[in-house]
């Protein structure tokens, strides 16, 4: 019997666990963008000194879950798992970062989604008394995914307005069984929804389904209602997904338009840095959690917060072949008191 | 939501997409291609000018902008120039240049073999493949349509 179950898709945690450390790490155009004092290391040089945009994300990853780590006051071998996973085919980012650390590691694809992914495996895995220690992250590259998804740099292309940009960056996660908050104590795993959208420029408003899916199932089976929460954070929609999610969770009858904001929208200024729809990418949601919400919680300026990292799971094969786009959300609710 | 079909929800996105500014984005493809093609007829003139005759002009005009466009790309320049000046940077051969460039050089990191020889043409090639291929086309039917 699971005791932990709330509703048909939500698990409320019943040693909610803490997170102790948050640590970050970005490129250089998101640390010109508007949350620039909130992150820990903004680089001058993306390549970070590697021969290649893959190496360079693998080390902006692996550096910035040592930072989480020591942050801590911890060192890699306190931590039993390490949960993390990227863009790049195979998930080499993570991978090789688990090659360096040497913590029992799950590599995992949830695309931008794999923040909430990551945090959500990390919290119950706490809960149910599997480990102490864990560490969830995940990381990103614009250059890395552009060359994979999109076309390679110098070439003289127009992007279209629904377009988003990959944000360059590394966020990581302490999880522990004891502490003194924030807490995970809600974690709503998403259904895949596939409206039909089959264009790869228009992520937001591909994976808005599965946000409004799992936040509303989320408000059915806790009880919760858009106005228990200071924030309603969704991952990348951008500017697109956030028309379509406010209009639409109208519709089903909750209004979000007082406490919600999406982290695609956070980390850039659209106008002034020509990111067109906004950011995206693992690394977005995970540097504006990590950096922003984890610092204002600590400040207690944000309360309770619903973290919805939103996934696009479309490869750029299956574009070619004419495939609809597969999407996903999962939502983490963030709370500085447990009831 | 539930309610929606796939219909329903693609054609209320539809509405949530900010659309192309068309009128600007036609005058700058304009001026840019314009600018690149007045170039061209510049390079042309000057190559005249050496007493050439019309066949090698052609070729060295040709040979010159694929020269500027290839330079621009590896300078960093002429992707800044077709995202401003969109199909009027893309269609000239200039164009043509940074699309074959600008793979050769993202992909040297996978070697000069399976990266640059093998990556070079992911966005020329179907422009080589149907181009050569439409004129074979066309000449057999010029053949066949004159000759009889």
């Amino acid at each position: 019997m699971a005791i932990k179950r709330v509703g048909l898709q939500t698990v409320k945690l019943s040693n909610p666990p803490s997170i102790i450390s948050g640590a970050t790490i970005v490129g250089p155009k998101e640390g010109e963008g508007p949350l620039k004092e909130y992150f820990d290391l903004i680089l001058e040089d993306d390549m970070w000194g590697q021969e290649s945009f893959e190496k360079a994300e693998a080390k902006i990853q692996e550096e910035a879950i040592k930072l989480a780590i020591s942050k801590a006051n911890l060192s890699p071998n306190d931590i039993q798992y390490l949960f993390s996973g990227d863009l790049l085919n195979q998930i080499i980012s993570s991978s090789y970062t688990a090659r360096q650390l040497e913590i029992p590691y799950f590599g995992l694809y949830g695309a931008c989604s794999t923040m909430t992914e990551s945090l959500s495996l990390g919290a119950m895995i706490i809960d149910g008394g599997f480990a102490d220690k864990v560490v969830c992250a995940t990381s990103s590259h614009f250059s890395s995914a552009e060359r994979q998804f999109r076309f390679p740099l110098e070439y003289g292309s127009q992007r279209p307005f629904t377009s988003q940009w990959t944000v360059t960056g590394a966020g990581a996660t302490v999880l522990s069984a004891t502490g003194n908050g924030p807490y995970i104590t809600y974690i709503t795993t998403g259904k895949i929804k596939d409206y039909g959208i089959k264009d790869a420029n228009n992520m937001g408003g591909a994976m808005a389904p599965a946000a409004i899916d799992t936040i509303s199932q989320h408000f059915k089976d806790t009880g919760y209602s858009p106005k228990d929460y200071d924030l309603i954070i969704t991952g990348d929609l951008a500017l697109v997904g956030k028309r379509i999610l406010l209009d639409l969770m109208k519709r089903e009858g909750y209004d979000l338009s007082e406490v919600y904001s999406d982290c695609g929208l956070k980390i850039f200024d659209g106008e002034k840095q020509d990111t067109h729809a906004g950011g995206s990418g693992c690394g977005c949601a995970a540097v504006v959690f990590n950096g922003y919400i984890y610092k204002e919680m600590l400040k207690r300026n944000l309360n309770r917060v619903l973290l919805v990292a939103t996934g696009a799971l479309h490869s750029p094969l299956s574009i070619l072949q004419g495939e609809s786009i597969p999407a996903i959300a999962h939502a983490v609710t963030i709370d500085n008191l447990v009831e | 939501m539930d309610k929606m079909t796939n219909k329903d929800y693609q054609k209320f996105v539809e509405e949530k997409i900010p659309k192309p500014i068309y009128l600007k984005n036609a005058i700058n493809a304009f001026l840019i291609g314009g600018l690149i093609c007045t170039l061209g007829q510049v390079i042309r003139n000057i190559l005249f000018s050496y007493n050439l005759d019309e066949k090698t002009v052609a070729i060295g005009t040709s040979i010159i902008l694929i020269f500027l466009g290839s330079l621009l790309t590896g300078l960093g320049i002429y992707d800044k120039i077709g995202k401003h000046g969109g199909a009027g940077a893309t269609v000239p051969i200039t164009g043509f240049a940074n699309s074959i460039v600008s793979p050769a050089m993202e992909f040297k990191r996978e070697g000069f073999i399976f990266g640059v020889a093998a990556r070079m043409f992911i966005i020329a090639g179907p422009v080589l493949v149907y181009g050569v291929g439409s004129s074979v086309i066309m000449g057999i039917l010029y053949i066949i349509l004159t000759k009889r």
